[in-house]
């Protein structure tokens, strides 16, 4: 049921993401970043995978718009996460304790990591070279940086993670473009039958990568 | 009081996992009418568990699908009795349940039976090295049962869940290559174990080389066609990798939903009622009785259910929350090490190590099944002898592939040092994602007198309740306890030819930390026992205050074992029934008197 929601919406996007690929700019609208924030998202995704000898990266694989999509789920929303207040901060290893949904994450952090880069550099993130964007983003993901009360590393800890998810779950999901994601490590998707490769000691793996609609790579 | 009240009815079941299904299916056979309450939505393979659909690694291990949705309600946690303890807001060390076959539909499928001197840790300790080997502060109790006991329960249980496996001893007599340091059984496994999949065989010749005793782990993921004793149908399982957080889809995988509850669904005397949220056991005014539950209903309505008796068969935390909250049994205070409700609250003590192979070798690591592998117990339970070491418990070791997914690749990466993305991160995740095997030590966590539950005084629940506040933390026993077990391993990955390895260890002094997933084996806090100073429930699991309610679950557990638990539920979810059928429903009363 929901694997064929997933392939309509497949199938009616590939073709124009493929094209525009080439253009160098996706031709998905998103419907919760403006363009200020949609212009950060693919400079950082960018970074966090990028595209090499290795395979594809996020851009390729369509990750910014996973996330935007993802924007619109209750996830994003905090309908997933205990939200209840008081929001009392403590040791890091018990856990988050801000009052912030992924969608507040995104928010927040993108203006504050942009106020940040520009009173540093003089420049937007995304007119940034590769070398100085990675400085910028190992020190988010590190330091002790501080968009208002939120700590950069948490919104660094949120966009790593989507952008993980975006390039390697199922294309229904809007990332994973061609399979992309799964082909570079090997992983076959939704085939979920080795019946007969399970005593196939030490061999690869014959078939190729399967989305849940199907699609194949 | 409740707006809505229903008519009695001989047994309400709080929970639709497999300790609730068990009670719900033995208690109607005995002729009782049951109505079953379960908080989540109903489910079924033919829903949650439909191809290719199902088979998404960001719904079911991201989303968390078909588990619990903290946003109505979760526990608060801190380390030590000084601290404020905070919520835990997002899912990620432990992952409880929700829905018509709870954590018995999400859960990946190890069955075990527990090793017999596991369930008279006690009294085996004090036996072999003295009872000032147990450190000050550790509650270590004895389960009231033996092995001979549960015996014949952990047999039914297992033809139930159609569990793949190989015995070692089968009546006193060597059968097969199975687990040399497992007790006798009455029967073989319902059927043949799994194939080693190459890691676990790999670990399995290693581990045989180096003078350890490797066997097939017991899987309820069914290695060929079954029928189990409920007439009920299991297919083979095809060693797909979606186990751990999915129903699955070749109905291979043992759950309530497709073993036990299909032949209870049609039978008159049973009732499930779904989206029904459980708030309090009723009491009389003795409070020695319970009289009903109540619950919220999908529409929100407050309804009273009346009923003779209370079967409390929630997920082990939930089971000592409504304990708490509905007033069965003592609340325990840490300070004076009194009471028993929310005592002895223990998790499980696992880390994982990786070796490293060539590029050459492909160990294929999304091929799994999610309770099958290779394991050996030369270094669980009384199987060493611990007086040289100075701890007490100890781990099975295994390789467990369940299936590694795209995702969790991801997130996996390369070995430790390796940078968690960019180009780096992204060329050790393609070097080591096919060539590698990941392997467990799975162990034990002792109960502690600063170790427990109670209700917290700040966050509630969206119904109004209090949370419940898990007061938690890694103690020196058990650090060093996994220390040494982990050094072992070293000797089967060098005979495994292991081109790097990452022994997995806990350090000195390590804290609990919730922001990572650990285990979802939590146990204790209202457990079984002799002594009602000591444990909430008789050895019947029968509350020792109010004699109408019987408490079923992993919360039974004096000790956190180092096996899953979930074979040991089942078994004592069987025990407790069959005394309910045999004893109790005849004179119905407390099975145990003083």
């Amino acid at each position: 049921m929901q694997g064929l929601a997933g392939a309509a919406a497949l199938t009616s996007t590939t073709l124009p993401v493929h094209a525009a690929r080439s253009a160098g700019e996706s031709a998905y609208s998103p419907t919760f970043f403006t363009p200020a924030e949609w212009a950060f998202l693919h400079a950082a995704c960018d970074r966090l995978i990028p595209q090499d000898a290795v395979g594809p990266g996020a851009i390729a694989l369509g990750v910014p718009e996973f996330i935007d999509r993802q924007m619109a789920t209750p996830y994003a929303f905090g309908k997933l996460w205990y939200m209840q207040a008081p929001f009392v901060q403590g040791p890091a290893n018990l856990g988050y304790q801000l009052p912030y949904a992924p969608r507040d994450i995104y928010r927040k952090g993108i203006a504050g990591a942009a106020t940040f880069v520009q009173a540093k550099y003089g420049k937007a993130f995304g007119d940034l070279d590769a070398a100085t964007r990675d400085e910028i983003l190992s020190g988010f993901e590190k330091g002790d940086t501080l968009f208002g009360d939120l700590p950069a590393k948490i919104f660094f800890a949120q966009l790593l993670g989507n952008t993980m998810e975006g390039a390697f779950s199922d294309p229904s999901h809007g990332g994973n473009k061609g399979l992309g994601g799964w082909t570079t490590i090997g992983f076959p998707g939704a085939r979920a039958d080795f019946m007969d490769w399970v005593d196939q000691y030490g061999k690869q793996y014959p078939l190729g990568t399967v989305a849940i609609s199907g699609e194949t790579a | 009081m409740a707006s809505i009240k229903m008519k009695s009815v001989d047994a309400v079941v709080i929970g639709g996992g497999w300790a609730g299904s068990i009670l719900a299916k033995e208690l109607t056979e005995a002729g009782q009418s049951v109505v079953m309450l379960e908080r989540g939505p109903d489910r079924s393979t033919a829903s949650e568990g439909a191809y290719p659909g199902s088979i998404d690694e960001l719904e079911g291990n991201f989303r968390h699908k078909i588990f619990q949705n903290l946003s109505k309600t979760s526990v608060t946690i801190r380390n030590t009795p000084d601290q404020t303890a905070l919520p835990y807001r997002q899912m990620a060390a432990f992952l409880p349940g929700e829905g018509v076959g709870g954590a018995g539909l999400h859960w990946s499928g190890v069955h075990f039976r527990m090793p017999p001197d596991d369930l008279i840790m006690r009294t085996k300790v004090k036996e072999k090295y003295g009872e000032k080997f147990i450190p000050e502060g550790m509650n270590l109790q004895d389960y009231g049962v033996t092995y001979d006991d549960l015996e014949p329960f952990f047999d039914k249980a297992e033809k139930v869940f159609g569990t793949s496996g190989e015995a070692y001893t089968v009546n006193g007599q060597v059968v097969g290559k199975g687990n040399f340091f497992a007790p006798s059984r009455s029967d073989n496994f319902p059927l043949p174990a799994l194939k080693d999949v190459y890691g676990a065989n790999m670990f399995r010749k290693a581990a045989e080389e180096v003078g350890f005793h490797p066997y097939a782990m017991p899987a309820a993921n069914a290695s060929a066609q079954y029928t189990n004793p409920y007439g009920v149908q299991m297919g083979p399982c095809n060693f797909c990798g979606y186990c751990s957080g999915y129903a699955c889809y070749m109905y291979s995988k043992a759950s309530p939903n497709v073993n036990i509850l299909p032949a209870l669904r049609n039978d008159p005397k049973f009732e499930l009622r779904a989206e029904a949220h459980v708030l309090r056991v009723e009491l009389d005014s003795t409070k020695t009785k319970a009289t009903g539950v109540t619950y919220l209903d999908r529409k929100g309505n407050e309804v009273f259910q009346p009923a003779d008796l209370v079967i409390v068969s929630a997920f082990q935390f939930h089971n000592v929350h409504l304990m708490l909250l509905s007033g069965i049994g003592k609340p325990y205070d840490p300070v004076a090490n009194e009471g028993v409700v929310g005592r002895n609250f223990v998790y499980q003590n696992v880390t994982t190590t990786t070796a490293w192979f060539d590029k050459s070798v492909y160990t294929n690591q999304f091929i799994g099944t999610g309770g099958g592998g290779v394991a050996f117990d030369d270094f669980n339970s009384e199987n060493f002898d611990h007086g040289p070491l100075g701890f007490i418990g100890g781990s099975p070791v295994w390789v467990n592939q369940a299936g590694i997914k795209g995702i969790a690749a991801a997130k996996i990466g390369g070995p430790p040092g390796t940078p968690h993305w960019g180009s780096a991160w992204k060329k050790a995740m393609v070097d080591t994602y096919q060539h590698s095997v990941r392997m467990d030590a799975h162990g034990t966590n002792m109960a502690y007198r600063d170790v427990y539950l109670d209700l917290d005084p700040t966050w509630k629940d969206a119904y109004g309740m209090p949370m419940l506040r898990m007061t938690f933390d890694w103690k020196d026993n058990d650090i060093r306890m996994n220390r040494y077990v982990v050094s072992q391993i070293a000797k089967v990955t060098k005979a495994m030819g292991a081109r790097d390895v990452h022994l997995g260890q806990r350090q000195p002094g390590e804290h609990f930390d919730t922001r990572f997933y650990q285990t979802t084996h939590l146990a204790g806090g209202a457990v079984m026992g002799d002594d009602p100073k000591t444990s909430a429930l008789n050895r019947y699991l029968q509350s020792w205050d109010v004699s109408n309610v019987f408490v079923i679950g992993a919360n039974a557990f004096p000790q956190g074992t180092g096996y899953n638990p979930t074979g040991m539920v089942a078994a004592l979810a069987y025990w407790s029934a069959h005394h309910i059928r045999t004893t109790y429903l005849k004179n119905p009363g407390p099975l145990v008197q003083l």
